[in-house]
């Protein structure tokens, strides 16, 4: 190693300090920290205890809590990834049309996924999902000549109040609709040329140029998408007062997590619980890449 | 009649008017259904603004007024001052956005600073183990926050940081987090190595590189992090729910919860502070939507 190497090499340690530390103390040492500690049962207050494997066995086979989270979870997910992926694709593509006034729907798109998951977004959607004089309800009614009275209950109902939550997280499209706009611009219009010489109408045009080149960016999105709706919590928590009711029909894993953590100071139970979420994350993950042939590299064609 | 419409059909001028005029039906089309979603998307907000200025009567009215008459602006000053249960305690909205200020606008200097500091050294400086790290950087994006959340807790605890804004600032100096070091990181890599070099050549530190040639050069990728880490601070709920206990040092978000579990009915006031609350958030988006649209189409794609 010459001298300017090692001179460049040692300011570059110096530059990622900050992240080695952060390594080391906020993420590597907490997940085997926690990891250590779903084998012990603690409160803060009274000495740790080493229990083994209980938090796993009692969490397996006598928690009904932890299945119902675990399904309300996988519920949310499952509905909300791929609805509201089409969703976003859908609109980007009607955005990728020369039509007039597309900075002012852009902005109008994507501001409330800025606004996120806030709280105060959260108590709009609680007034909006209000079951008697709710904006939502008024509108089905409207469009269908339902009676206010008939329609769902949404946040008041077991039934209804995952659904509720599908639907706001809909409100959302916008920030994966302005990475498919860009991906969608990404693709060259020589492309589209070709096949259209080749006599492809625009809905083979779609399934031959659009979605293949537009696939490493859907592979990414839904990776990010399903990882974030995994942790689905604020807007539970405000809408159902910390409780995820009515029933336990919005208990979520991580709502489930904090009232073990916090509420009961179930430290080991709770660290228990954050590492099957962790190992129910990876292995969707996992899965994602074992079955990512779908996606296209332009790059792979070059080597 | 029917050799009319063959001509039209068969002729070259009739091909291409009927190509136009399918063009112009897919715009038509188009517009129209992005309208009908626009409205969609903006109508929860109308609804929102709609109802900060009712009359607790006209809240739960049936089919709902859209504009009330006369507008209650005073739903705006009472839902600031009343704040819940703390309200005897001198503690009104002023003072949960004074801290959510300090919090938000501290943890957006520490992302940005050393998110792009070390983006820059994962970019432009080569030392051993910068492949493999770089990795690990991009693999702790999948570790849910869960799961490091209960022994950072008691991390922080143990140090006597519980009930302070250390845990909620600290941390956004360490890193800035692995997504924003990847999007500096892709923002870097597309800036052409020569400007470096050249600098060097003018005898150029490496930190000058960084401070002096490629920095100004990524404001647009500078002003993502920095939005969205704000937003992000600005709305966090989980951390300052789980650390700070005192009523005088929490933060918007947690006295908007407050506030909805104590007036969870007058939404009119619900309302009004929301509004409230998210109207910074919205100026900040449309100051720095030019740039950061183009941040994310940066990332996005390679």
């Amino acid at each position: 190693m010459t001298s300017a190497e090692r001179k460049e090499a040692i300011s570059a340690y110096v530059f990622i300090t900050p992240f080695l530390l952060a390594m080391i103390f906020m993420t590597g040492g907490p997940v085997l920290a926690a990891f250590g500690l779903s084998f012990c049962k603690w409160d803060i207050l009274t000495p740790i205890q080493f229990v083994g494997l209980d938090n796993y066995k009692e969490m397996f086979f006598n928690d009904p809590r932890f299945w119902k989270a675990l399904y309300n979870t996988a519920y949310f997910t499952f509905l909300s990834v791929p609805i509201g992926m089409v969703l976003s694709i859908m609109v980007a593509m009607l955005m990728n049309q020369k039509v007039k006034g597309i900075a002012l729907y852009r902005t109008v798109y994507y501001l409330p996924s800025v606004l996120g998951t806030g709280v105060a977004v959260a108590v709009l959607w609680k007034w909006i999902f209000n079951a008697d004089s709710g904006l939502l309800n008024y509108m089905i009614s409207i469009c269908t000549g339902i009676p206010m009275s008939e329609c769902p209950k949404w946040l008041a109902s077991e039934a209804w109040s995952k659904p509720a939550l599908v639907i706001m997280s809909f409100w959302g499209v916008g920030g994966g609709m302005i990475i498919y706009l860009a991906g969608l611009q990404g693709i060259p219009t020589a492309l589209y040329e070709a096949a259209e010489i080749d006599g492809a109408n625009r809905w083979q045009q779609f399934w031959t140029v659009t979605l293949p080149g537009l696939s490493p960016v859907i592979f990414f999105q839904l990776i990010i998408t399903i990882v974030n709706s995994f942790q689905i919590f604020n807007q539970v928590y405000v809408m159902t007062d910390g409780l995820g009711g009515p029933a336990d029909s919005t208990l979520v894993m991580v709502l489930y997590i904090y009232q073990k953590a916090f509420k009961y100071y179930q430290m080991g139970y709770a660290s228990a619980l954050s590492w099957v979420l962790f190992i129910v994350i990876m292995l969707a993950t996992w899965l994602q890449f074992q079955y990512s042939k779908w996606v296209y590299y332009e790059g792979e064609l070059r080597k | 009649m029917a050799d009319q419409i063959m001509n039209s059909v068969s002729s070259p001028d009739g091909f291409w008017a009927s190509k136009r005029r399918i063009e112009k039906f897919t715009k038509i089309f188009t517009t129209v259904v992005l309208s009908v979603g626009a409205v969609t998307m903006i109508l929860p907000v109308i609804w929102m603004l709609s109802t900060s200025f009712k009359s607790p009567t006209e809240v739960f009215a049936v089919p709902p007024i859209w504009i009330p008459s006369p507008l209650h602006f005073e739903n705006y000053p009472k839902a600031w001052t009343i704040s819940g249960m703390y309200a005897s305690e001198g503690i009104t909205f002023t003072t949960y956005t004074i801290n959510t200020l300090i919090i938000s606008v501290l943890s957006c200097l520490g992302v940005t600073s050393s998110s792009s500091l070390v983006a820059f050294a994962f970019a432009r400086l080569r030392f051993p183990g910068r492949g493999p790290l770089f990795i690990l950087c991009l693999a702790t994006m999948m570790i849910p926050t869960q799961v490091t959340m209960i022994p950072t807790f008691i991390l922080f605890k143990t140090i006597g940081w519980y009930d302070t804004y250390f845990p909620l600032i600290i941390p956004a100096f360490l890193g800035g987090g692995a997504y924003n070091i990847f999007l500096m990181r892709q923002f870097f890599m597309s800036i052409p190595y020569e400007m470096d070099e050249a600098a060097k050549i003018d005898g150029c530190t490496n930190f000058g590189v960084f401070w002096r040639i490629l920095l100004p050069l990524c404001k647009p990728a500078l002003t993502t992090v920095a939005v969205f880490s704000f937003v992000w601070n600005w709305n966090d709920f989980l951390n300052p729910l789980i650390y700070l206990d005192t009523n005088s040092k929490k933060t918007l978000a947690l006295g908007l919860t407050n506030f909805v579990s104590l007036y969870g009915q007058d939404y009119h006031l619900l309302m009004a502070a929301s509004l409230l609350i998210v109207i910074p958030l919205v100026v900040m988006f449309l100051l720095g939507q030019r740039y950061f649209i183009q941040g994310i189409a940066t990332t996005g794609l390679k």
